[in-house]
């Protein structure tokens, strides 16, 4: 009786089980029942009860107590108990488990055989789960068996020959010469059994890829042969002669002819041969296409195939099977960075596969249009990647906009495209654009000072027409701040002009500030904004003030804060007023590269574009009433006020001219310029390594002991910036397994430019001698905001280099 | 290299399963579920190859069936997916027209045909009638 039978009732009963928790019980049932018939003696339904336990783990319930029976019926003299007795191995056993090793015997006898079906059952099994001693043990029965047997055990032992080079590399050796030979088969499993033990050995050995190099003509006739050949009903797939058999041959002829001219050169003919008469109306065809077109862009060919293999790929991007589509695309990102121009002559076909309904052909083909942008087809590029983003899935909005962001500030034709450009993304995808946005735009706004009018224009009816896109609000109501009279002026060469009153203008800041849907960041610009118009305007001063001091008793700290400020400024400073809301100068885009984004955590966001501070700091004033006004104004999020007497005043110095381009590039950074002048601090210990060295603070650690188990490491942190740093922290964090241990620091601050330090001492101790990692976290507070950044250190000094 | 062979049904249980690469049993059963949830929620226009992980899924739909291979980043996938299509054809041919129940039922019969055709990862052999002969010869065995 086949062991199906009741294999098929227990399946009907399980099946008729309406719930889980029936099914379990069912299961549990049954498992019992076998449990107690392995303990009995051998009756005949041995392999019944294996195979539905094998059913039961299929469908993911524990049956480990099976792996005894396994190996029992292995031994078994019988067929059918042998046979699911090794299926029972290789599904319930692998080289962890104890029984394995009680199967190798079993495996020995079963390969000298003289039933080649049992042979071949010990091969399969040995195949997949042979552990390293088994592999050795029995790898010169396999050579053997390559030799010398039908070709239905050589196909088979090629296959365990790979595992037997996968888990023992040494063997590879002894499987080389059987290899080369195998490659002369007729018969077409032999054949790729072999191809697939020389492309592992090649992988493993480099000497043994020099060493089959030599094939390569033997294989390039083969392939010919293949291709060539007329219909035979053994191999062919839909017109193609085993395609399996030629995908595998490109593929050893890739890795062959890799790096290597005189066997790329023996290929190419044959190469181009394929590429021409194979088919690719069918799947099969195509298959093979790709595999040729990967080989071509990874071997040294010649340019003309490598213009058929993109030619290729263009026509398959064509058709109408998506999943040909999709393999297209993907290669022709591989090869976009190194044949450009043959990629460039496709551009129309992969713009309009952004249209593809697709949504992994629409990833596929936006990353390719981005990377195809140049200097010439800009124009026409963003108009499609722009039509795109109206209409394209959310999860690849932001990808997209930063794209385009990326594609215009590198090839914009002139700045008020740029601008353009920009704005229509905040108008289209304004939720998802980067945070970094905002104050790129605002710089760009700066730099393109003939432009002002139209922007603030533009920027204004935007505003008025839609107030939920936080970035646009944002970088409206700036403008609006900054450049409010030009808009007052109501005249405008570059486009159609707005007639605003100062009452407009006041009406569309205040519904930004109202309004639920700004946020807290949005609410701040708009304030500000506000406050700035107070110069600027000359009627509705009172109603400026009004708004302010409301805006006094917000619940928002960040507002009131403002708030109380800007009151202040009316009332107490009323004669500064103007020199401090006056226009912004010209920023340099020199830092503009910079992003620490670590500093002061969510308050920084801010991104008012210049810091005062760092400009005020730099020409050290006796203390006069601006800097008092400023130091009044503290933190990082203050309106951005350079006095025109400071601003232009520092402009002249040298080293502060450096200051204001890079104050204005970096926003995030608030010490960032000031490392123009690094004090070269004084190795504290002759193996001191600087592991971290930012804004000023530099962090040394050096280790007392040689990496053994437990070591002493120092931390030392200096100051070399401009500014008092307090409250110094510092924390560890290590691999598991990896004990640590944190004494106290000698002190937590660190005054400006000077030579103390504060060090702290950390044990760590490595029982398990894991490759030992570090994660140091520093905060401090610094000019009133705190600051925090990470490290991570990957390798120790050894001291005493 | 293939790392596994599943076919589940719409309903997402699994008919057969092959591992190729160890897999711990706990974590088999989440990593099933998650890769056929990948695969049953595609709609029709969306193309047979999935990128899971940090390896590729082929999937094809026969009637009620999905069979699913994870294939390393390696592996054509247009060869493998017409290495799936060779074995249903296989047990087509073997079952004479192949429904979910003869998988089901013949789970080892099933199981010695794919092992025929792939083992340990790569492609043995995939010509039919090569295939089914040692399955043929047990069958007039049994018989006889």
């Amino acid at each position: 009786m086949s062991p199906t039978v009741r294999l098929q009732e227990m399946i009907r009963v399980i099946r008729s089980a309406r719930t889980q928790g029936e099914e379990r019980g069912v299961i549990q049932r049954e498992c019992a029942t076998i449990r107690a018939q392995f303990r009995q003696a051998d009756n005949g339904g041995r392999s019944h009860n294996l195979a539905k336990l094998l059913y039961v783990h299929m469908l993911g319930y524990p049956a480990h107590f099976g792996q005894m029976e396994c190996v029992r019926l292995i031994a078994s003299p019988r067929y059918n108990e042998k046979r699911v007795g090794y299926l029972g191995a290789m599904m319930l056993l692998d080289e962890n488990q104890d029984a394995s090793l009680l199967i190798t015997n079993s495996i020995k006898n079963d390969l000298a055989h003289s039933s080649q079906y049992v042979q071949s059952l010990a091969l399969c099994t040995l195949a997949c789960m042979g552990s390293a001693e088994m592999c050795r043990d029995l790898a010169p029965e396999i050579d053997r068996l390559l030799r010398a047997s039908s070709s239905y055990i050589k196909k088979k032992a090629t296959l365990c020959a790979v595992h037997i080079v996968r888990k023992v590399p040494e063997l590879g050796e002894l499987f080389t010469p059987a290899a080369r030979a195998l490659l002369a088969e007729k018969n077409h499993g032999v054949l790729h059994g072999a191809v697939i033990l020389i492309t592992e050995l090649c992988e493993r050995n480099a000497q043994t890829l020099v060493q089959f190099r030599e094939v390569v003509p033997e294989l390039v006739h083969i392939m010919r042969g293949l291709v060539t050949s007329g219909y035979s009903p053994e191999h062919t797939v839909a017109g193609i002669s085993d395609p399996f058999l030629q995908v595998r041959i490109l593929r050893l002829l890739r890795i062959l002819g890799r790096n290597n001219d005189t066997a790329s050169d023996a290929m190419n003919d044959l190469l181009a041969q394929v590429a021409t008469n194979t088919d690719s109306s069918k799947t099969a065809g195509s298959a093979v296409l790709y595999e040729t077109v990967l080989t071509v862009m990874d071997i040294k060919s010649e340019s003309g195939l490598r213009v058929l293999a993109v030619n290729i790929l263009g026509r398959f991007l064509l058709n109408n099977d998506r999943n040909i589509r999709y393999i297209s695309m993907t290669s022709l990102q591989k090869i976009v960075s190194t044949d450009h121009n043959a990629v460039q002559r496709h551009r129309g076909t992969i713009v309009d596969c952004l249209k593809d309904q697709d949504a992994s052909v629409k990833r596929r083909a936006l990353e390719l249009s981005l990377a195809l942008v140049s200097a010439i087809n800009i124009r026409s590029m963003m108009k499609e990647l722009l039509l795109f983003l109206s209409t394209c899935p959310p999860e690849l909005k932001s990808h997209a906009a930063s794209g385009i962001f990326n594609a215009a500030e590198r090839y914009a034709p002139s700045q008020r495209w740029h601008i353009d450009t920009i704005l229509h993304v905040l108008i289209t995808a304004g939720g998802d654009v980067r945070d970094e946005t905002v104050p790129n735009l605002i710089q760009l706004i700066t730099n393109a000072s003939q432009l002002h009018c139209y922007t603030v224009h533009k920027l204004y009816r935007a505003l008025v027409a839609d107030i939920s896109q936080q970035p646009l609000v944002q970088v409206a109501c700036w403008c609006i701040g900054e450049y409010g009279d030009s808009l007052l002026q109501g005249e405008c060469e570059e486009t159609e002009p707005v007639q605003v009153t100062e009452d407009d203008i006041l009406d569309a800041l205040e519904t930004v500030l109202q309004s639920h849907m700004s946020s807290p960041a949005t609410r701040g610009f708009a304030l500000t904004a506000t406050m700035k118009l107070s110069t600027r305007i000359t009627e509705n001063v009172d109603r400026i003030r009004s708004i302010v001091s409301i805006y006094g008793s917000c619940m928002d700290v960040e507002l009131q804060q403002r708030a109380v400020e800007y009151n202040a400024l009316f009332k107490k400073y009323d004669h500064m007023r103007a020199a401090v809301l006056e226009k912004m100068p010209v920023m340099d885009r020199s830092s503009l590269g910079q992003t620490n984004g670590e500093s002061g955590g969510g308050v920084v966001q801010e991104m008012e574009p210049t810091k005062p501070k760092q400009e005020m700091m730099v020409a050290p004033q006796p203390a006069s009433q601006v800097c008092d006004l400023l130091d009044l104004l503290s933190g990082p999020d203050e309106p951005s006020h350079p006095g025109s007497t400071l601003g232009t005043g520092s402009a002249t110095l040298g080293p502060a001219s450096l200051m204001t381009g890079s104050a204005g590039g970096d926003l995030l950074d608030l010490l960032g310029g000031l490392e123009l002048t690094p004090t070269p601090m004084p190795a504290t210990a002759p193996a001191a390594v600087t592991v971290y060295d930012k804004s000023g603070v530099v962090l040394k650690l050096s280790c007392e002991r040689p990496l053994d188990a437990s070591q002493t490491i120092t931390l030392t942190a200096t100051n070399t910036g401009d500014h008092d740093i307090t409250s110094l922290t510092l924390q560890a964090a290590v691999p598991k397994n990896v004990q640590l241990q944190m004494k106290a620091p000698s002190g937590d601050s660190l005054p400006a430019r000077s030579s103390a330090l504060v060090t702290q001492t950390v044990l760590l101790n490595n029982p398990n001698k894991v490759s030992l990692k570090m994660r140091v976290r520093l905060s401090y507070t610094s000019q009133g905001s705190t600051f925090q950044d990470t490290v991570q250190i990957d390798s120790f000094p050894t001291p005493g280099l | 290299m293939i790392k596994f062979v599943l076919m589940v049904n719409r309903q997402g249980q699994t008919r057969l399963s092959r591992y190729y690469q160890p897999v711990e049993l706990r974590r088999r059963a989440a990593m099933e579920a998650d890769v056929v949830r990948g695969c049953l929620y595609r709609k029709k226009e969306e193309c047979s190859f999935v990128e899971y992980k940090d390896f590729k899924l082929v999937y094809r739909h026969y009637a009620s069936l999905y069979v699913v291979v994870g294939i390393t980043e390696s592996e054509n996938e247009l060869s493998v997916y017409e290495l799936v299509h060779n074995f249903v054809e296989i047990l087509d041919k073997y079952f004479s027209r192949v429904s979910e129940l003869d998988i089901m039922f013949n789970m080892d019969k099933v199981h010695i045909i794919l092992d025929e055709m792939i083992q340990n990862g790569h492609v043995v052999e995939t010509n039919h009638t090569r295939i089914l002969a040692p399955l043929t010869a047990l069958d007039t065995l049994a018989h006889s």
